[in-house]
Protein backbone atom coordinates (compact mmCIF):
# COMPACT_ATOMS: atom_id res chain seq x y z
CA UNK A 1 0.00 0.00 0.00
CA UNK A 2 1.30 3.47 -0.62
CA UNK A 3 2.14 5.34 1.84
CA UNK A 4 2.08 9.27 2.29
CA UNK A 5 5.51 9.90 2.22
CA UNK A 6 5.46 7.82 -0.96
CA UNK A 7 2.56 10.01 -2.23
CA UNK A 8 4.26 13.19 -1.22
CA UNK A 9 7.01 12.61 -3.56
CA UNK A 10 5.02 12.43 -6.55
CA UNK A 11 3.94 15.69 -5.80
CA UNK A 12 5.39 19.07 -7.83
CA UNK A 13 5.41 20.89 -4.06
CA UNK A 14 7.26 18.35 -2.09
CA UNK A 15 9.01 16.62 -5.45
CA UNK A 16 13.05 16.23 -4.58
CA UNK A 17 12.62 16.81 -0.40
CA UNK A 18 15.29 14.68 1.40
CA UNK A 19 13.00 11.14 3.14
CA UNK A 20 13.70 12.65 6.45
CA UNK A 21 11.88 15.86 5.74
CA UNK A 22 8.83 13.83 3.64
CA UNK A 23 8.30 11.65 7.18
CA UNK A 24 8.03 14.59 9.19
CA UNK A 25 5.53 16.46 6.47
CA UNK A 26 3.70 12.88 6.41
CA UNK A 27 3.22 12.86 10.18
CA UNK A 28 0.75 16.21 9.91
CA UNK A 29 -0.98 14.60 7.06
CA UNK A 30 -3.77 11.97 6.68
CA UNK A 31 -5.68 10.75 3.67
CA UNK A 32 -9.49 11.95 3.64
CA UNK A 33 -12.29 11.56 1.16
CA UNK A 34 -15.22 14.54 0.13
CA UNK A 35 -17.92 13.70 -1.90
CA UNK A 36 -19.01 15.84 -4.51
CA UNK A 37 -20.28 19.64 -3.32
CA UNK A 38 -18.93 19.04 0.04
CA UNK A 39 -17.61 22.20 1.43
CA UNK A 40 -13.78 21.67 2.36
CA UNK A 41 -13.44 25.19 4.10
CA UNK A 42 -15.69 28.75 4.17
CA UNK A 43 -14.28 32.22 4.14
CA UNK A 44 -13.45 33.59 7.92
CA UNK A 45 -13.23 30.22 9.63
CA UNK A 46 -10.01 29.51 11.09
CA UNK A 47 -7.48 27.55 8.41
CA UNK A 48 -5.86 25.07 10.41
CA UNK A 49 -5.66 22.21 7.13
CA UNK A 50 -4.62 23.21 3.94
CA UNK A 51 -5.31 19.96 1.27
CA UNK A 52 -3.23 18.71 -1.60
CA UNK A 53 -5.59 17.68 -4.30
CA UNK A 54 -5.21 13.57 -5.71
CA UNK A 55 -8.05 12.35 -7.57
CA UNK A 56 -11.07 15.09 -8.66
CA UNK A 57 -11.04 19.03 -8.44
CA UNK A 58 -11.82 21.83 -6.34
CA UNK A 59 -13.13 25.03 -6.60
CA UNK A 60 -12.33 28.15 -4.84
CA UNK A 61 -14.78 30.33 -4.68
CA UNK A 62 -16.41 33.51 -3.03
CA UNK A 63 -19.98 34.72 -2.48
CA UNK A 64 -20.68 38.47 -4.30
CA UNK A 65 -23.83 39.57 -2.79
CA UNK A 66 -26.54 40.27 -5.70
CA UNK A 67 -24.86 37.49 -8.26
CA UNK A 68 -24.20 34.55 -5.86
CA UNK A 69 -20.73 32.00 -5.76
CA UNK A 70 -18.44 32.88 -7.94
CA UNK A 71 -15.30 30.23 -9.30
CA UNK A 72 -12.55 32.00 -9.02
CA UNK A 73 -10.00 29.15 -9.71
CA UNK A 74 -10.50 25.22 -9.57
CA UNK A 75 -7.69 23.61 -8.43
CA UNK A 76 -7.20 19.80 -9.98
CA UNK A 77 -4.94 16.39 -9.25
CA UNK A 78 -1.33 17.44 -7.76
CA UNK A 79 -2.56 21.20 -6.81
CA UNK A 80 -2.51 22.80 -3.27
CA UNK A 81 -5.72 24.38 -1.89
CA UNK A 82 -5.39 26.62 0.76
CA UNK A 83 -2.42 28.82 1.86
CA UNK A 84 -3.90 30.89 4.88
CA UNK A 85 -2.56 27.95 7.44
CA UNK A 86 0.74 29.64 6.66
CA UNK A 87 0.08 33.07 7.86
CA UNK A 88 -1.59 35.48 10.59
CA UNK A 89 -4.23 35.53 11.31
CA UNK A 90 -4.70 32.12 10.04
CA UNK A 91 -8.40 32.44 8.54
CA UNK A 92 -9.90 32.02 4.80
CA UNK A 93 -9.94 34.63 2.43
CA UNK A 94 -12.30 32.14 0.06
CA UNK A 95 -14.55 29.04 0.22
CA UNK A 96 -13.77 25.59 -1.12
CA UNK A 97 -16.03 22.75 -2.25
CA UNK A 98 -15.17 19.45 -3.58
CA UNK A 99 -16.26 19.99 -7.61
CA UNK A 100 -16.43 16.07 -8.00
CA UNK A 101 -15.77 12.88 -5.46
CA UNK A 102 -12.31 14.16 -4.00
CA UNK A 103 -9.58 12.15 -2.72
CA UNK A 104 -6.61 14.56 -1.02
CA UNK A 105 -4.40 14.91 1.48
CA UNK A 106 -5.42 17.26 4.82
CA UNK A 107 -1.88 19.09 6.40
CA UNK A 108 -2.47 19.99 10.60
CA UNK A 109 -1.39 23.48 9.59
CA UNK A 110 -0.38 24.01 13.54
CA UNK A 111 1.46 21.12 13.35
CA UNK A 112 3.59 21.91 10.17
CA UNK A 113 4.19 25.41 11.89
CA UNK A 114 5.52 23.59 14.99
CA UNK A 115 7.99 21.63 12.56
CA UNK A 116 9.16 24.38 10.91
CA UNK A 117 9.77 26.36 14.11
CA UNK A 118 11.51 23.48 15.16
CA UNK A 119 13.59 23.29 12.55
CA UNK A 120 14.32 26.43 10.37
CA UNK A 121 16.26 24.57 7.48
CA UNK A 122 12.49 22.69 7.18
CA UNK A 123 11.05 26.06 7.52
CA UNK A 124 12.94 27.61 4.66
CA UNK A 125 12.64 24.56 2.48
CA UNK A 126 8.84 24.79 2.74
CA UNK A 127 7.68 28.48 2.88
CA UNK A 128 9.85 28.23 -0.38
CA UNK A 129 7.98 25.68 -1.98
CA UNK A 130 5.08 27.51 -1.53
CA UNK A 131 5.94 30.84 -2.09
CA UNK A 132 6.51 29.29 -5.62
CA UNK A 133 3.19 28.12 -5.71
CA UNK A 134 1.44 31.69 -4.44
CA UNK A 135 3.77 32.99 -7.28
CA UNK A 136 2.31 31.19 -10.28
CA UNK A 137 -0.91 30.89 -9.10
CA UNK A 138 -0.87 34.86 -8.74
CA UNK A 139 1.16 35.22 -12.46
CA UNK A 140 -2.08 32.93 -13.93
CA UNK A 141 -4.35 35.21 -12.12
CA UNK A 142 -2.55 38.12 -13.15
CA UNK A 143 -2.96 37.02 -16.56
CA UNK A 144 -7.15 36.29 -16.61
CA UNK A 145 -7.19 40.29 -14.56
CA UNK A 146 -6.49 41.18 -18.23
CA UNK A 147 -9.45 39.67 -20.03
CA UNK A 148 -7.60 38.77 -23.08
CA UNK A 149 -10.77 37.31 -24.69
CA UNK A 150 -12.54 40.82 -24.86
CA UNK A 151 -13.45 42.82 -28.02
CA UNK A 152 -11.27 44.24 -30.23
CA UNK A 153 -12.68 46.51 -32.66
CA UNK A 154 -12.49 46.23 -36.43
CA UNK B 1 -16.21 29.24 -69.63
CA UNK B 2 -16.72 32.86 -68.12
CA UNK B 3 -13.99 34.46 -66.24
CA UNK B 4 -14.26 35.19 -63.00
CA UNK B 5 -13.96 38.65 -61.40
CA UNK B 6 -10.72 37.02 -60.04
CA UNK B 7 -8.97 36.99 -63.05
CA UNK B 8 -10.09 39.78 -65.40
CA UNK B 9 -10.01 42.29 -62.39
CA UNK B 10 -6.96 40.99 -60.17
CA UNK B 11 -6.69 39.94 -56.85
CA UNK B 12 -7.96 42.89 -55.46
CA UNK B 13 -11.35 42.62 -56.67
CA UNK B 14 -14.22 40.40 -54.87
CA UNK B 15 -15.70 37.73 -55.63
CA UNK B 16 -19.27 37.33 -54.77
CA UNK B 17 -19.75 34.63 -52.60
CA UNK B 18 -23.84 34.22 -51.41
CA UNK B 19 -24.20 33.15 -47.52
CA UNK B 20 -25.67 29.40 -47.52
CA UNK B 21 -25.90 29.04 -43.93
CA UNK B 22 -25.85 30.97 -40.79
CA UNK B 23 -25.56 29.95 -37.40
CA UNK B 24 -25.39 31.88 -34.01
CA UNK B 25 -22.41 30.65 -31.62
CA UNK B 26 -22.28 33.14 -28.95
CA UNK B 27 -24.27 36.51 -28.44
CA UNK B 28 -21.75 38.37 -31.08
CA UNK B 29 -20.34 35.29 -32.93
CA UNK B 30 -21.75 34.05 -35.87
CA UNK B 31 -20.57 30.93 -38.56
CA UNK B 32 -21.35 31.19 -42.08
CA UNK B 33 -20.96 29.18 -44.22
CA UNK B 34 -20.22 30.74 -47.73
CA UNK B 35 -20.62 29.28 -51.61
CA UNK B 36 -19.95 31.19 -55.29
CA UNK B 37 -23.24 33.29 -55.84
CA UNK B 38 -24.20 31.81 -59.33
CA UNK B 39 -22.18 28.85 -58.96
CA UNK B 40 -18.49 28.23 -60.09
CA UNK B 41 -15.72 26.64 -58.18
CA UNK B 42 -15.29 26.70 -54.57
CA UNK B 43 -11.83 28.04 -53.01
CA UNK B 44 -8.88 25.48 -52.82
CA UNK B 45 -8.29 26.24 -48.99
CA UNK B 46 -5.96 25.32 -46.24
CA UNK B 47 -5.88 25.22 -42.49
CA UNK B 48 -4.68 28.89 -41.34
CA UNK B 49 -5.33 31.21 -44.27
CA UNK B 50 -7.61 33.68 -44.33
CA UNK B 51 -10.21 35.82 -46.94
CA UNK B 52 -10.81 39.19 -47.06
CA UNK B 53 -14.44 39.15 -46.68
CA UNK B 54 -16.35 41.93 -47.74
CA UNK B 55 -19.52 43.42 -46.21
CA UNK B 56 -20.29 45.95 -49.17
CA UNK B 57 -21.36 49.09 -48.14
CA UNK B 58 -19.35 48.78 -44.85
CA UNK B 59 -15.96 47.37 -45.73
CA UNK B 60 -13.48 44.77 -45.92
CA UNK B 61 -12.22 42.69 -42.85
CA UNK B 62 -9.46 39.66 -42.63
CA UNK B 63 -11.04 36.46 -41.61
CA UNK B 64 -9.58 32.82 -40.78
CA UNK B 65 -10.91 30.20 -42.42
CA UNK B 66 -12.78 27.94 -39.49
CA UNK B 67 -14.25 24.78 -41.52
CA UNK B 68 -13.14 21.68 -42.96
CA UNK B 69 -10.74 22.62 -45.84
CA UNK B 70 -12.22 20.00 -47.88
CA UNK B 71 -15.83 21.80 -47.45
CA UNK B 72 -17.20 25.22 -48.69
CA UNK B 73 -15.61 28.41 -47.23
CA UNK B 74 -16.85 28.54 -43.70
CA UNK B 75 -16.16 31.67 -41.45
CA UNK B 76 -16.60 32.40 -37.39
CA UNK B 77 -17.04 36.13 -36.83
CA UNK B 78 -17.07 38.23 -34.21
CA UNK B 79 -18.99 41.38 -34.38
CA UNK B 80 -16.93 43.83 -32.18
CA UNK B 81 -16.87 46.54 -35.19
CA UNK B 82 -18.69 48.36 -38.00
CA UNK B 83 -17.41 45.35 -40.76
CA UNK B 84 -17.84 42.49 -38.32
CA UNK B 85 -21.48 43.26 -37.49
CA UNK B 86 -22.68 43.91 -40.93
CA UNK B 87 -21.06 40.58 -41.72
CA UNK B 88 -22.99 39.06 -39.10
CA UNK B 89 -26.31 40.34 -40.01
CA UNK B 90 -25.70 39.17 -43.32
CA UNK B 91 -29.12 36.55 -43.97
CA UNK B 92 -29.28 33.78 -45.98
CA UNK B 93 -28.82 34.63 -49.43
CA UNK B 94 -27.05 37.56 -48.81
CA UNK B 95 -23.80 38.00 -50.99
CA UNK B 96 -21.04 39.14 -49.47
CA UNK B 97 -16.89 39.72 -51.30
CA UNK B 98 -14.44 37.35 -50.77
CA UNK B 99 -11.00 37.47 -51.90
CA UNK B 100 -8.33 35.38 -51.23
CA UNK B 101 -7.67 33.11 -49.98
CA UNK B 102 -4.30 34.37 -48.33
CA UNK B 103 -1.44 33.29 -46.50
CA UNK B 104 0.43 30.04 -45.34
CA UNK B 105 -0.79 27.79 -43.58
CA UNK B 106 -0.77 25.39 -40.40
CA UNK B 107 2.04 22.64 -40.90
CA UNK B 108 -0.17 19.68 -39.87
CA UNK B 109 1.77 17.41 -41.52
CA UNK B 110 4.63 18.04 -38.91
CA UNK B 111 2.79 16.48 -36.08
CA UNK B 112 1.89 13.28 -38.20
CA UNK B 113 3.79 10.31 -36.51
CA UNK B 114 4.07 12.12 -33.32
CA UNK B 115 1.93 14.03 -31.01
CA UNK B 116 0.02 17.31 -31.65
CA UNK B 117 -1.92 19.87 -29.31
CA UNK B 118 -3.88 22.52 -30.42
CA UNK B 119 -3.95 25.44 -27.77
CA UNK B 120 -6.91 28.19 -28.55
CA UNK B 121 -7.65 31.21 -26.82
CA UNK B 122 -11.04 32.95 -27.39
CA UNK B 123 -12.02 33.09 -30.91
CA UNK B 124 -8.49 31.69 -31.43
CA UNK B 125 -10.44 28.45 -31.67
CA UNK B 126 -11.52 29.28 -35.21
CA UNK B 127 -8.67 29.35 -37.58
CA UNK B 128 -7.77 26.04 -35.68
CA UNK B 129 -10.80 24.14 -35.80
CA UNK B 130 -9.77 23.34 -39.61
CA UNK B 131 -6.21 21.52 -37.87
CA UNK B 132 -8.52 20.07 -35.45
CA UNK B 133 -10.65 18.23 -38.54
CA UNK B 134 -7.32 17.18 -39.63
CA UNK B 135 -6.22 15.55 -36.69
CA UNK B 136 -9.50 13.71 -36.64
CA UNK B 137 -9.07 12.71 -40.18
CA UNK B 138 -5.37 11.61 -40.02
CA UNK B 139 -6.12 10.11 -35.71
CA UNK B 140 -4.47 6.74 -36.67
CA UNK B 141 -1.45 8.88 -37.83
CA UNK B 142 -0.79 10.80 -34.25
CA UNK B 143 0.23 9.51 -30.90
CA UNK B 144 -1.48 11.74 -28.31
CA UNK B 145 -3.55 14.20 -30.07
CA UNK B 146 -4.52 17.18 -27.52
CA UNK B 147 -7.25 19.85 -27.73
CA UNK B 148 -6.44 22.60 -24.92
CA UNK B 149 -9.07 25.67 -24.75
CA UNK B 150 -9.99 28.70 -22.93
CA UNK B 151 -12.51 31.08 -23.15
CA UNK B 152 -13.73 34.18 -21.09
CA UNK B 153 -16.49 32.64 -19.95
CA UNK B 154 -18.54 29.52 -19.91
CA UNK B 155 -21.50 30.95 -22.84
CA UNK B 156 -18.72 32.33 -24.46
CA UNK B 157 -17.38 29.13 -25.33
CA UNK B 158 -16.89 28.32 -29.29
CA UNK B 159 -18.10 25.52 -30.98
CA UNK B 160 -19.24 24.00 -27.16
CA UNK B 161 -20.82 21.04 -28.48
CA UNK B 162 -18.97 19.94 -31.25
CA UNK B 163 -15.95 20.43 -28.70
CA UNK B 164 -17.53 17.80 -26.67
CA UNK B 165 -17.19 15.41 -29.70
CA UNK B 166 -14.08 15.75 -29.89
CA UNK B 167 -13.48 14.17 -26.80
CA UNK B 168 -14.08 11.08 -28.05
CA UNK B 169 -11.02 10.68 -30.07
CA UNK B 170 -9.02 13.68 -28.37
CA UNK B 171 -7.66 14.51 -25.51
CA UNK B 172 -9.72 17.97 -25.10
CA UNK B 173 -9.43 20.44 -21.78
CA UNK B 174 -11.53 23.31 -21.53
CA UNK B 175 -11.10 26.05 -19.41
CA UNK B 176 -12.50 29.12 -18.53
CA UNK B 177 -11.68 32.72 -17.34
CA UNK B 178 -14.69 32.99 -15.04
CA UNK B 179 -17.64 31.24 -13.89
CA UNK B 180 -20.57 30.58 -11.56
CA UNK B 181 -21.55 27.51 -10.30
CA UNK B 182 -23.40 26.71 -12.94
CA UNK B 183 -20.57 25.70 -14.82
CA UNK B 184 -19.17 22.89 -13.38
CA UNK B 185 -15.82 22.56 -15.48
CA UNK B 186 -12.32 23.82 -14.80
CA UNK B 187 -11.51 27.99 -14.30
CA UNK B 188 -8.01 29.82 -15.15
CA UNK B 189 -5.85 30.62 -17.56
CA UNK B 190 -6.04 28.25 -20.95
CA UNK B 191 -1.79 28.03 -20.44
CA UNK B 192 -1.97 26.74 -17.22
CA UNK B 193 -3.43 22.76 -19.19
CA UNK B 194 -0.17 23.01 -20.73
CA UNK B 195 1.43 21.38 -17.38
CA UNK B 196 -1.29 18.43 -17.14
CA UNK B 197 -1.32 17.47 -20.59
CA UNK B 198 -0.45 14.12 -21.91
CA UNK B 199 2.31 14.12 -24.39
CA UNK B 200 5.95 13.20 -25.07
CA UNK B 201 7.45 16.67 -25.30
CA UNK B 202 10.08 15.04 -28.11
CA UNK B 203 7.45 14.04 -30.75
CA UNK B 204 5.14 16.88 -30.43
CA UNK B 205 3.96 19.84 -32.19
CA UNK B 206 2.25 22.34 -31.42
CA UNK B 207 -0.45 25.19 -33.04
CA UNK B 208 -1.38 28.21 -31.55
CA UNK B 209 -3.90 30.69 -32.03
CA UNK B 210 -5.43 33.41 -29.41
CA UNK B 211 -4.17 36.61 -27.81
CA UNK B 212 -0.86 37.50 -28.32
CA UNK B 213 0.13 36.96 -24.26
CA UNK B 214 -2.21 34.21 -24.54
CA UNK B 215 0.14 32.68 -26.94
CA UNK B 216 3.07 33.68 -25.39
CA UNK B 217 2.25 32.11 -22.40
CA UNK B 218 0.88 28.84 -23.76
CA UNK B 219 4.48 28.52 -25.77
CA UNK B 220 6.53 29.08 -22.61
CA UNK B 221 4.37 26.16 -21.36
CA UNK B 222 5.29 23.94 -23.51
CA UNK B 223 9.30 25.08 -23.51
CA UNK B 224 8.68 24.11 -19.85
CA UNK B 225 7.66 20.31 -20.85
CA UNK B 226 10.36 20.30 -23.62
CA UNK B 227 8.82 20.66 -26.04
CA UNK B 228 11.10 22.33 -29.27
CA UNK B 229 10.89 26.08 -29.87
CA UNK B 230 10.43 25.39 -33.92
CA UNK B 231 7.83 22.65 -33.12
CA UNK B 232 5.82 25.57 -31.69
CA UNK B 233 2.98 27.57 -34.20
CA UNK B 234 1.78 30.43 -33.74
CA UNK B 235 -1.04 32.47 -35.52
CA UNK B 236 -0.52 35.86 -35.95
CA UNK B 237 -2.95 39.24 -36.62
CA UNK B 238 -2.31 42.56 -37.75
CA UNK B 239 -3.83 44.94 -39.70
CA UNK B 240 -4.67 43.19 -43.21
CA UNK B 241 -5.41 44.96 -45.79
CA UNK B 242 -4.35 43.80 -49.45
CA UNK B 243 -3.47 40.35 -48.39
CA UNK B 244 -1.20 40.66 -51.22
CA UNK B 245 1.76 41.85 -49.61
CA UNK B 246 1.95 44.94 -51.46
CA UNK B 247 0.81 47.68 -48.73
CA UNK B 248 2.66 46.95 -45.86
CA UNK B 249 -0.16 47.69 -43.19
CA UNK B 250 0.37 44.08 -41.41
CA UNK B 251 4.59 44.34 -41.23
CA UNK B 252 6.07 42.84 -38.28
CA UNK B 253 10.07 43.77 -38.48
CA UNK B 254 11.29 42.17 -41.64
CA UNK B 255 7.90 40.08 -42.24
CA UNK B 256 4.19 41.00 -43.97
CA UNK B 257 1.65 38.87 -42.04
CA UNK B 258 -0.54 38.13 -44.97
CA UNK B 259 2.13 37.17 -47.02
CA UNK B 260 4.66 35.58 -44.75
CA UNK B 261 2.38 34.21 -42.38
CA UNK B 262 0.28 34.24 -40.62
CA UNK B 263 1.24 30.74 -39.34
CA UNK B 264 4.62 31.32 -37.81
CA UNK B 265 7.22 29.10 -35.82
CA UNK B 266 7.58 30.48 -32.45
CA UNK B 267 11.51 30.61 -32.72
CA UNK B 268 11.02 32.61 -36.07
CA UNK B 269 8.74 35.12 -33.77
CA UNK B 270 9.82 35.07 -31.08
CA UNK B 271 12.38 38.00 -30.72
CA UNK B 272 9.76 39.57 -32.80
CA UNK B 273 6.67 39.44 -30.41
CA UNK B 274 9.12 40.38 -27.59
CA UNK B 275 9.32 44.33 -29.36
CA UNK B 276 6.95 46.50 -27.78
CA UNK B 277 4.99 48.98 -30.76
CA UNK B 278 6.43 46.67 -33.33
Amino acid sequence: METIETLLEGVPVFHGLPAEDLVLIAGCAQNVHFGQGTVLFREGDQADTFYLVRHGSVALETYVPARGPAIIETLEAGEVAGWSWLFPPYRWHFDARALTDLRATAFDGACLRGKCLDDPRLGYELMSRFAQVLIERLQWTRLRLLDLYGRDGD
Amino acid sequence: MAATATETQGPMAPRPFAVARRKRETADTWTLELEPAGGGEPLALAPGQFTMLYAFGSGEVPISVSGDVEGPLVHTVRAVGAVSQAVCAAKHGAVLGVRGPFGNSWPVEDALGGDALVIAGGIGLAPLRPVVYELLRRRAELGEAVVLYGSRRPEELLYAKEVERWRKRLQVDVTVDAADRSWTGKVGFVAKLVAAARFDPAVATAFICGPEIMMRTSAEALLERGVAAERIHVSLERNMQCGLGHCGHCQLGPTLICRDGPVYRWDEVAPLMGVREL
